[in-house]
């Protein structure tokens, strides 16, 4: 049976639905936002946890020159290792066929006849290697994918100097490789690198390592402690020129999954919060207002004998409706939006299934995050209402009590006008609901700012990146440092319009107790396309003498300008130098250490040596530049930065926008929603107030005037504090969100400030004249009747 | 709770010195100074007396919508002046149908709808459209309160109140806003109700006239009952002269 009640429930509702829209729409951007970063926070957590596990991805990671496989038992001697898988690692340059430059590709050894005992690989198509097969090769999805390569296809690569031409039987993805990176890269860029495996027969007999390895993994034991077996296994692999070994945390792929998750989780908790209370706030005002509204009407359902719990239930079933409907919204869209996002993940992490998964803890908290304040705020109003007696419950309210208003009190009413002073003391009369619709639309106005914020600071980073500090068109980079002579060979390349050489080298930076693996970068005196830059963006000569360290790694190892840091060169004879920090320079991605080229040479005791180059080069002569390129075996990568700004582009840009797009409407939805619940329910409760006013002769814009003064001037309070909490969201993101791969600058253009402003008065002038539209049929009759 | 207390089996309610104060502020109101009174079971009775003299207070309190500040109040055998909150809405709910100075219908409810509130609770109700059908409002059942007058909407309230079969029948002012004419069918109805289902029935008025068709009349005056008067012959409504 429907019920009498229950019929009041469905008109009253259809009487506020404006309001009820607005409230649903917040709701479920709140929800939809929850449910969307967490279930994606969920899906890689859970996707990653359980790749790892099945695919037994190693705990302890190292690369040396080269070991005979003798020395397996010596690690195996270390306590606490439970399983070791030794490899042969090999840098390949890969042709593809309608490609104009190369990829760069990595070869690893595959054991004969059996999976890895670590780092399992997962077969997506095709076949494993078989023990006897020549000349065939397993190839990562991501690069299969990108270039459309089928099984079976012929790929060819330059192993050690010599061409082969292998056939791919089977594709497959790696736990090592869940985020994979080239050769002196920024950003994943699975055209231009790819991942193969071979059979350790055959790699170790293309490049001389019969019997030998120069990559080894580590499982261990569950109680072992990881720092006491790198210890032990650098001391084994030191003779072998083993490079510091490192942990799973510091596994390249990993690390940069375990910074996206970390990135993800401040995103995600920031805007559903706002989101969930704002609507939560809402519900509360609303429901509030109904409550006092229908006072009169809930001392006759008591005086009739409707129990308190039955009133409660009637007031709590328009909440529950509220709920159910911001609920199924926002779930609903928020899977669907959460799919889409663990779609865009894909893109960047390659795990072997990556499906999106909605936790329904998750989604219970969202629907009751949202729906336990607007219960408890509906509650404290009935209580209000039904304790009265019904007697007196049933007479309007008395009418409330107003003070004299601040500004009068201060002896300023002689500068405004009545009508002013009737705004100002309604201002006045409920702080905290003026303060939280304050709060409300600055908090709307906030999320707008930080959604634009990441556009302009992005922005801003491509720009510092590439057109200023890393100028070069391309980078090259060589299997092995190379004389110095080498620029001439270059030079004489075609298109090649000026070259920079650079000596690279891989070191582990200490300080007291502070230590981190990084690379030093020897540059020319005043490089021009590789360039090094102050706080300032201006660029900075290459010290003669000394380190310039990028601040973020200055930062991680407590230096400071004039202090010293000891230098563990990871190459060759692996001394160990002590080089002052001479400069601090400003870059955003990555941790950088530069020095001056030719002091470098001379701290490594060896002549004048690079490991690379950058080039600006002729794009007429792209074509023949990259052919040649192709061919020089000596050259292991190359990046064309036109192309990595591209990538990033692609999939950044993409991705950002698509967050600000999100971001954009959701808030315009809330700052909508704030406004116009709050104009709506000044309208209700005066608008007997109004009329009597209409009645006694005020035309309708002086009428508007009282109405909206009160809102203009929440908005006009809300306006300076919403720009000042988006800078400080901003600022509180930035920080959260500095870590070694990115550091976000806080860039906030005008612009963003103005768009915010503009979309937050945009919502206001259309709530206003949604209400307005009411006001105008504001019927005077029915008014003094005193029916809503 | 407590036993028969001396009210005899034909008394419905029954007060033994009943004060009701109001106090707002620094001021305190007597609404009610000492009210003793009997209502015998069936009777028709009408309350009269000037503005503030507390008639709707009375009603109010014996009613079970508010609380004396002294004295009692028997309902039948029942000490109603002992009545916990829940018994209290019990009792309204089961024994009371109400007629309400400002009619206090649902705004967003029609006609039949705001009758069927009461229908929907109570025990053994009449159908709405034959209470809508006593007062003369078969025919506007689907009319919101905004579409009707002030006395159709008093008349939609005394529907309700009666739709329950309530064993007594408390109506503030009912004819209040009326006409005569109107007033005569409202009144001739609640006499119809009493007369039928023998319903203790106590309509505050300010219209002396209505006194002639009281089995009974009580006579408020500054919170106190200052007269009561028995009318052995009670005329029907049509022969009130207005
Ligand atoms: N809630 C209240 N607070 C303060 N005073 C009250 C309240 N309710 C009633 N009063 C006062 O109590 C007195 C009696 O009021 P009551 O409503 O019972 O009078 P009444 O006889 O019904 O008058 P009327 O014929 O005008 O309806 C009045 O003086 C009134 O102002
Ligand atoms: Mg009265």
């Amino acid at each position: 049976m429907i019920g009498a009640l229950n019929k009041k429930l469905v008109r009253d509702m259809w009487h506020i639905k404006g309001q009820i829209l607005a409230i649903v729409m917040v709701m479920a951007c709140g929800i939809t936002t929850f449910i969307m970063s967490f279930g994606v926070l969920d899906s890689l957590t859970l996707s990653r946890d359980v790749y790892y596990d099945r695919y037994q991805f190693a705990d302890v990671f190292a690369q040396l020159k080269r070991a005979p496989d003798g020395i397996k038992q010596q690690v195996m001697d270390i306590p606490g290792i439970s399983a070791i898988e030794t490899r042969v690692v090999f840098g390949v340059t890969v042709q593809v066929d309608g490609m104009a430059e190369p990829a760069s590709g990595k070869l690893i050894s595959v054991p004969d006849g059996r999976q890895p005992l670590l780092n399992n690989l997962y077969l997506s198509r095709g076949r494993m290697l078989l023990p006897d097969e020549d000349d065939a090769i397993l190839c990562s999805e991501a690069f299969a994918i990108a270039h459309n390569f089928m099984l079976g296809d012929q790929i060819s690569m330059i192993i050690n100097g010599h061409k082969r031409t292998l056939k791919i039987v089977g594709i497959v993805l790696s736990p090592e490789y869940v985020y994979s990176l080239g050769p002196g890269a920024m950003f994943p860029d699975d055209k231009r690198f790819g991942v193969f495996w071979m059979s350790r027969r055959l790699l170790e007999a293309a490049v001389d390592m019969d019997g030998a390895f120069n990559d080894i993994s580590i499982r261990v034991a569950r109680a072992a402690n990881v720092e006491d077996i790198k210890r032990d296994l650098d001391i084994v692999l030191k003779p072998y020129g083993g490079l510091i070994s490192y942990a799973r945390k510091e596994q390249m792929s990993n690390w940069f999954v375990q910074n996206e998750l970390d990135q993800l989780w401040v995103m995600g908790i920031f805007a559903p919060i706002i989101f969930l209370s704002v609507s939560a706030f809402l519900i509360n005002v609303v429901m509030t207002r109904q409550v006092t509204t229908q006072r009169e009407q809930i001392g006759m359902l008591k005086a009739v004998g409707y129990r308190n719990g039955e009133i409660s239930t009637h007031y709590l079933k328009m909440v529950l409706l509220i709920v159910v409907l911001g609920g199924i919204l926002g779930v609903g869209s928020g899977i669907w939006l959460g799919m889409g996002m663990t779609n865009m993940y894909t893109q960047f992490f390659h795990f072997p299934i990556l499906k999106f998964s909605f936790s329904v803890p998750v989604m219970i908290f969202s629907v009751l995050f949202s729906s336990v304040s607007a219960v408890i705020g509906t509650l404290i109003a009935i209580r209000k209402a039904a304790k009265l007696p019904p007697a007196e419950a049933m007479r309007p309210e008395t009418p409330v009590y107003f003070r004299r208003s601040l500004l009068e009190m201060m002896g300023l009413e002689k500068f405004f006008s009545h009508l002013t002073r009737i705004v100002i003391r309604h201002v006045e009369r409920r702080p905290i609901r003026t303060l939280l619709s304050t709060i409300g639309i600055g908090l709307s106005m906030s999320i707008l700012i930080f959604a634009f914020f990441m556009e302009d600071s992005i922005n801003y980073m491509m720009a510092v990146q590439f057109d200023m500090a890393q100028r070069e068109d391309v980078s090259l980079g060589f299997v092995e440092p190379r004389n110095m002579s080498v620029l001439e060979e270059i030079r004489l390349m075609p298109g090649v319009m000026s070259v920079e050489p650079q000596r690279s080298v891989a070191v582990f930076l200490k300080s007291d107790h502070y230590s981190k693996r990084a690379s030093i970068m020897g540059l020319s005196p005043m490089p021009d396309l590789h360039r090094i830059l102050d706080k300032n963006l201006h660029a900075l000569p290459i010290p003669e003498h000394g380190l310039a360290l990028s601040s973020k790694l200055a930062d991680l190892l407590h230096l400071k300008k004039g202090d010293i840091v000891t230098v563990e060169v990871l190459e060759d004879r692996r001394p160990i130098l002590n080089i002052k920090v001479v400069e601090i320079i400003e870059d955003f991605i990555g941790l950088s250490a530069f020095m001056n080229r030719e002091e470098l040479n001379m701290l490594l005791n060896e002549g004048a040596v690079i490991t690379g180059v950058s080039l600006m080069v002729d794009p007429l002569w792209n074509g023949p530049l990259f052919q040649k390129i192709k061919e020089i075996p000596a050259i292991i990568s190359m990046n064309i930065l036109k192309k990595v700004r591209e990538v990033f582009q692609e999939l950044m840009g993409e991705n950002i926008l698509k967050m600000v797009m999100i971001n954009t409407v959701f808030a315009s939805l809330i700052s909508f929603g704030v406004i116009y619940n709050t104009a709506r329910i000044a309208l209700s409760e005066r608008g007997r107030e109004l009329a009597s006013l209409r009645v006694l002769g005020l035309t309708k814009g002086e009428v508007a005037y009282i109405l909206f003064g009160e809102m203009a001037v929440i908005i006009l309070m809300a306006i300076p504090a919403g720009l000042f909490i988006g800078y400080l969201m901003v600022l509180g993101m930035a920080q959260s969100m500095d870590t070694e791969l990115f550091r976000v600058p806080v860039i906030i253009e005008k612009s963003t400030y103005g768009l915010s402003v503009i979309i937050v008065v945009v919502s206001s002038v259309l709530s206003f004249y949604l209400v307005w539209r009411q006001v105008e049929n504001i019927d005077l009759v029915s008014a003094q009747k005193g029916v809503e | 709770m407590t036993q028969n207390n001396g009210l005899g089996e034909n008394i419905t309610f029954r007060t033994e010195g009943l004060t009701k104060n109001y106090s707002s502020g620094e001021t305190v109101i007597h609404a009610l100074r000492g009210v003793t009174v009997s209502i015998p079971k069936g009777d028709l009775v009408v309350l009269l007396g000037p503005s503030g003299s507390g008639k709707s207070t009375f009603l109010n309190i014996i009613g079970g919508l508010d609380s004396p500040t002294s004295g009692e109040v028997y309902f039948n055998k029942d000490k109603l002046s002992d009545y916990s909150e829940q018994q209290l809405t019990a009792f309204r709910r089961h024994n009371v149908g109400f007629v309400f100075q400002a009619y206090n219908l649902v705004p967003s409810l029609t006609a039949y709808e705001n009758v069927e509130l009461v229908t929907d609770i109570a025990a053994n109700p009449i159908q709405p459209e034959e209470a809508l059908a006593a007062v003369h409002l078969g025919d506007r059942a689907r009319h919101f309160p905004s579409q009707l007058s002030g006395g159709e909407q008093q008349r939609v309230a005394i529907a309700r109140a009666i739709a329950k079969r309530p064993e007594v029948l408390l109506c503030d002012e009912p004819t209040g806003a009326l006409d005569s004419e109107t007033g005569i069918v409202v009144l001739k109805a609640l006499q119809d109700v009493n007369k039928k289902f023998g319903t203790t029935t106590i309509i505050i008025t300010h219209n002396a006239a209505i006194a002639d068709m009281a089995d009974r009349v009580i006579y408020f005056g500054d919170g106190q009952v200052v007269d009561v008067k028995v009318n052995e012959n009670p005329c029907p409504p049509e022969e009130i002269s207005w």
